[in-house]
């Protein structure tokens, strides 16, 4: 890579993170981001207790917060801050995973079903139509009870019915953009349609599609959580929404164990939050808005 | 300048596009209608000339423009470059053609990727066409653009450019394969006036000097006539006039043409007010006039005229035009 | 008798890049019956003169010094509820840019006019439904069609309905921003034939805001050429074209195509307009003049006057 082709990335890195600076919500998103990632990542190294369901401490079940376990131990004795650090690992994974895969595919889709038209089209938005009709969560319980639990499978179910927002904005912004002559003008010059899509209306669209993607993180998180609570997570990992179903399964809301329900509640609605704030703030930068001259 | 021979032939082109009716009107009516942009145009570009393509909204010209490069498939009729027919060309042949057609389009905040530096943008038709040598061809095609010093361009994006410099862009992406025929869809309509001239100027000296030919469309007959060889008006459709620039301006045969060179304003206050000698507008194109097209709007028009349309004859040496009256003469 | 004075108008707007000196020092008077041109490219600062005259400008656009009187009523200082009810519609008019693709679709035609009408003058809505198909009339248009709607009208239809609607209330002088621009040859040419027609019948003043030399040569007796924010030359229409000073005005008219006479030799201006951040010193248009001498790189020419009501300002003309 040249020397000037690199200037020419670093001039765009510049222009953008000067545009993202100017919102203060992305700010604030980034902020909150930053430490659950910050903390589970480095989890391992921030505490000293297990997680694992065999190493807990039964004599110490459901112990309110002290200065030895922060935020209190579970059913099991296990100290819960430690979960929580390790419970962002699997759903900032998951949320990742997940809305990557679904994320990508729904790009897939727009983009085709957008360049081309006619009844490729038809056939693909029939299709997101009745996927999006169908009722999301009901779908997603119903899949993982079938399929039974297992961290891929979660990604899975998750990405199944993610996709078809962005299969919808993709193709809604290929349209416009087909309509530009600079498109027409590559066919004049002689270039096959996977060049037209994957060089000139792929780099058109991939603003718009990683602002939906970070949406699509917050998405897939509750979701996650979701299918975790209610029993169909995988029992093994330690996921927020794991340790909440553990939390109201073994009666903590009747008992009034308040450190075992709101903590990981909270980080879900902190992280989703984030990435809400984050992919609000990127969408107002890459809206297709009339930026000329 | 231009040669003898010709290297586009148009021939009967017919590009109609079918009407969506509502529901009801579609299980009502079976008659099918159209917007019949194109109605059998015929007409010549001679190697080296700038052929103008001149007519008001609804008049079929960028449709035309865009059929010609095969950019939608003609309802009927035409199109020979260098004697083979474009329509029926195969894949390779195809290639060919696009290697030696090219266009330059009107808006030039629209005709370039937003997201592609100056540089990959005019060397895309080489990467394509799996010309080596991308460097040295994009610098001289960025010259012949005369935009200097071409490094400075390389890269840069669109947004960073004006309206002129990003046309000159569009024109060295057009260059840079060498073409032979360029369609130019109103080139300089959207850059500002004391721009104008020098891209006019650039597009005919590179005529000059590679023997290139245009089909030159436009509304703007002013422009026209400064850079066309010969030309063409088109209304809903159809071809009414053909002739030498000067001789249609000097003396144009069809009511049309006559109405409409009357009615341009020509920069000196000195001279006669222009004139609207026809009234009315352009009507829709959908329901069409029986007969002749223009005749409800046509100061002569006549019996004949409401019932049969006129052929475009050759009334004088070099001068074609369609109309009744005319072809009586 | 004059009827609108401007004296040194200066508008800028702030923006983030900084403060775009938009009209810098700008002058000119109309007199009643005048109409005159006002000329320039993209950006020249034709549009914001007259939005300033008009006290719309957007919300960044500041007027930071100069003098407006029109018909004596000082435009800058006059309240906006009095400058609403007097003046506005009443006494000056406009016609935007685009302005036939602004009316409501979901409205009849008649009745947007007849409410224009109504915010300005107190009368009732029968007398204004009368005025308004009289008005139809003036302009040519079938006075039945009042109760269209937008979409029922043709392009050159709806550029008569605004130009109803400009005079509707019988100003003194309208103001028309790019008003043949986006019409067909044909529609322009009737377009402008019934503007010289109503200058005439209604004895309106008018400043004519385009980028076409020959729109301005066909209706105007006066012309205004303006450059990077700057008048540059001013006269009588005659002069202008036959006897232009100024560099940028004969670049213009050298260059300018034109279906009659002789084809033209291209000499085209080089460069491109400034940018009005900061525009370049001295005399703006230096960079791109084939006389530019010292003394316009460093000074802003001052405007001299040639001949009586000809005035241009370049250095090479102050000797």
């Amino acid at each position: 890579m040249s020397m000037e082709r690199l200037n020419l990335y670093t001039k765009r890195l510049k222009g953008f993170i000067n545009q993202y600076k100017e919102s203060k919500l992305g700010i604030i998103g980034l902020i909150i981001l930053s430490i659950f990632i910050f903390i589970s990542v480095f989890a391992n190294y921030l505490s000293d207790y297990s997680i694992k369901a065999t190493e807990g401490d039964l004599s110490a079940q459901f112990e309110p917060p002290s200065y030895k376990h922060w935020l209190g131990t579970d059913d099991v004795g296990r100290d819960l801050f430690t979960q929580i650090m390790y419970g962002g690992r699997i759903s900032l994974l998951i949320g990742f995973l997940a809305a990557a895969i679904s994320g990508g595919f729904g790009t897939l889709v727009g983009l085709f079903a957008g360049y081309f038209g006619g009844w490729r089209e038809d056939i693909l938005m029939r299709i997101t139509d009745i996927v999006l009709v169908i009722p999301g969560l009901p779908l997603m319980i119903v899949l993982s009870a079938l399929l039974g639990s297992s961290f891929w499978n979660i990604i899975f179910v998750i990405s199944i019915i993610g996709w078809t927002g962005t299969a919808r904005v993709v193709r809604a912004q290929v349209l416009s953009l087909k309509e530009r002559p600079f498109i027409e003008s590559t066919r004049v010059i002689g270039a096959g349609d996977l060049r037209i899509i994957g060089l000139h209306l792929l780099p058109n669209v991939f603003p718009l599609i990683v602002a939906q993607m970070v949406l699509r993180i917050g998405s897939a998180i509750l979701a996650e959580a979701s299918l975790s609570f209610l029993g169909l997570g995988d029992p093994m990992s330690v996921s927020w929404g794991m340790i909440l179903h553990w939390a109201f399964t073994t009666g903590a809301l009747f008992s009034n164990y308040w450190w075992f329900l709101l903590p990981p509640g909270i980080c879900i609605t902190l992280v989703v939050l984030g990435f809400t704030f984050v992919g609000y703030a990127l969408d107002q930068i890459v809206n297709p808005r009339i930026r000329r001259r | 300048m231009p040669h003898e021979e010709s290297i586009v032939e148009i021939d009967d082109l017919k590009m109609w596009f079918p009407v969506r009716t509502g529901f009801l009107q579609g299980l009502l009516s079976k008659e099918q209608r159209y917007v019949k942009a194109v109605d059998g145009v015929t007409f010549d570009i001679k190697k080296g000339e700038i052929f103008g393509l001149a007519g008001e909204s609804g008049s079929g010209k960028t449709t035309t423009g865009r059929v010609i490069l095969r950019l939608i498939e003609a309802t009927g009729g035409k199109v020979r470059f260098k004697g083979k027919d474009v329509f029926t060309l195969g894949k390779r042949e195809m290639k060919e053609f696009r290697r030696r057609a090219q266009i330059i389009y009107q808006d030039p905040y629209a005709s370039l990727d937003p997201r592609m530096s100056i540089f990959d943008f005019v060397a895309e038709p080489l990467i394509v066409h799996k010309i080596g040598n991308e460097k040295e061809l994009v610098v001289d095609a960025l010259e012949r653009a005369e935009l200097t010093p071409p490094q400075e361009f390389f890269y840069r994006f669109p947004h960073e450019l004006s309206g002129g410099q990003r046309q000159r862009v569009a024109i060295a992406r057009a260059m840079i394969l060498n073409p032979e025929f360029i369609v130019a869809d109103e080139p300089v309509s959207m850059l500002d006036v004391s721009i104008r001239s020098s891209i006019l100027d650039l597009m005919v000296r590179l005529r000059d000097e590679l023997d290139i030919s245009y089909i030159y469309i436009t509304h703007d007959l002013a422009t026209a006539r400064q850079v066309c060889d010969r030309i063409g008006i088109l209304y809903l459709g159809k071809l009414v006039e053909e002739a030498p620039m000067d001789a249609l301006v000097d003396n144009p045969l069809h009511p049309y043409t006559q109405a409409l060179i009357a009615a341009v304003p020509v920069p000196d206050p000195t001279v006669e007010k222009s004139k609207a000698i026809i009234k009315g507008e352009i009507p829709n194109p959908i329901n069409l006039p029986p007969g002749c097209r223009f005749h409800p709007r046509c100061p002569y028009a006549e019996e004949i005229c409401m019932k049969e349309e006129p052929k475009l004859i050759e009334a004088k040496k070099d001068h074609r035009a369609a109309c009744h009256i005319v072809t009586r003469k | 008798m004059v009827l609108l004075d401007v004296e040194n108008l200066r508008t800028y707007f702030e923006t983030r890049g900084g403060f775009v000196k938009a009209v810098d020092e700008v002058s000119l008077q109309i007199e009643k019956g005048d109409a005159l041109g006002l000329v320039g490219e993209s950006g020249c600062g034709k549009t914001t003169t007259v939005l300033s005259i008009m006290r719309l400008l957007p919300s960044n656009g500041r007027v930071l010094g100069g003098k407006i009187l029109f018909d004596g009523v000082d435009m800058i200082a006059i309240d906006e509820e009095k400058l609403r009810q007097e003046i506005r519609w009443k006494r000056m008019s406009m016609i935007f840019q685009g302005a036939m693709n602004a009316f409501n679709p979901v409205f009849r035609v008649g009745d947007q006019i007849i409410q224009a009408i109504r915010v300005h003058e107190d009368i009732t809505k029968e007398s204004a439904s009368k005025r308004v198909k009289e008005l139809f009339s003036l302009v040519g248009i079938d006075p039945d069609r009042t109760r269209d709607y937008p979409h029922e009208f043709s392009g050159g239809m709806k550029q008569r309905a605004i130009i109803a609607m400009s005079i509707a209330c019988n100003p003194d002088l309208v103001i028309a921003d790019e008003p043949v621009t986006a019409l067909d040859v044909i529609v322009q040419a009737q377009i402008l034939e019934l503007m010289r027609d109503l200058r005439e019948k209604l004895g309106l003043s008018m400043i004519l805001i385009t980028h076409d030399l020959s729109v301005i040569a066909d209706i105007c007796n006066k012309a205004t050429i303006m450059y990077a924010g700057k008048i540059v030359e001013q006269g009588d229409i005659v002069t202008i074209f036959k006897h232009p000073e100024h560099p940028y005005t004969q670049g213009l008219l050298t260059n300018y195509p034109s279906i009659k006479g002789e084809r033209k030799k291209f000499a085209p201006i080089t460069g491109r307009p400034p940018n009005l951040i900061s525009p370049p010193p001295g005399c703006r248009f230096h960079p791109r003049c084939p006389y530019a001498d010292e003394i316009c790189r460093r000074e802003d020419p001052e405007t001299v006057e040639m001949k009586r009501g000809h005035y241009v300002a370049c250095h090479m003309k102050n000797r």
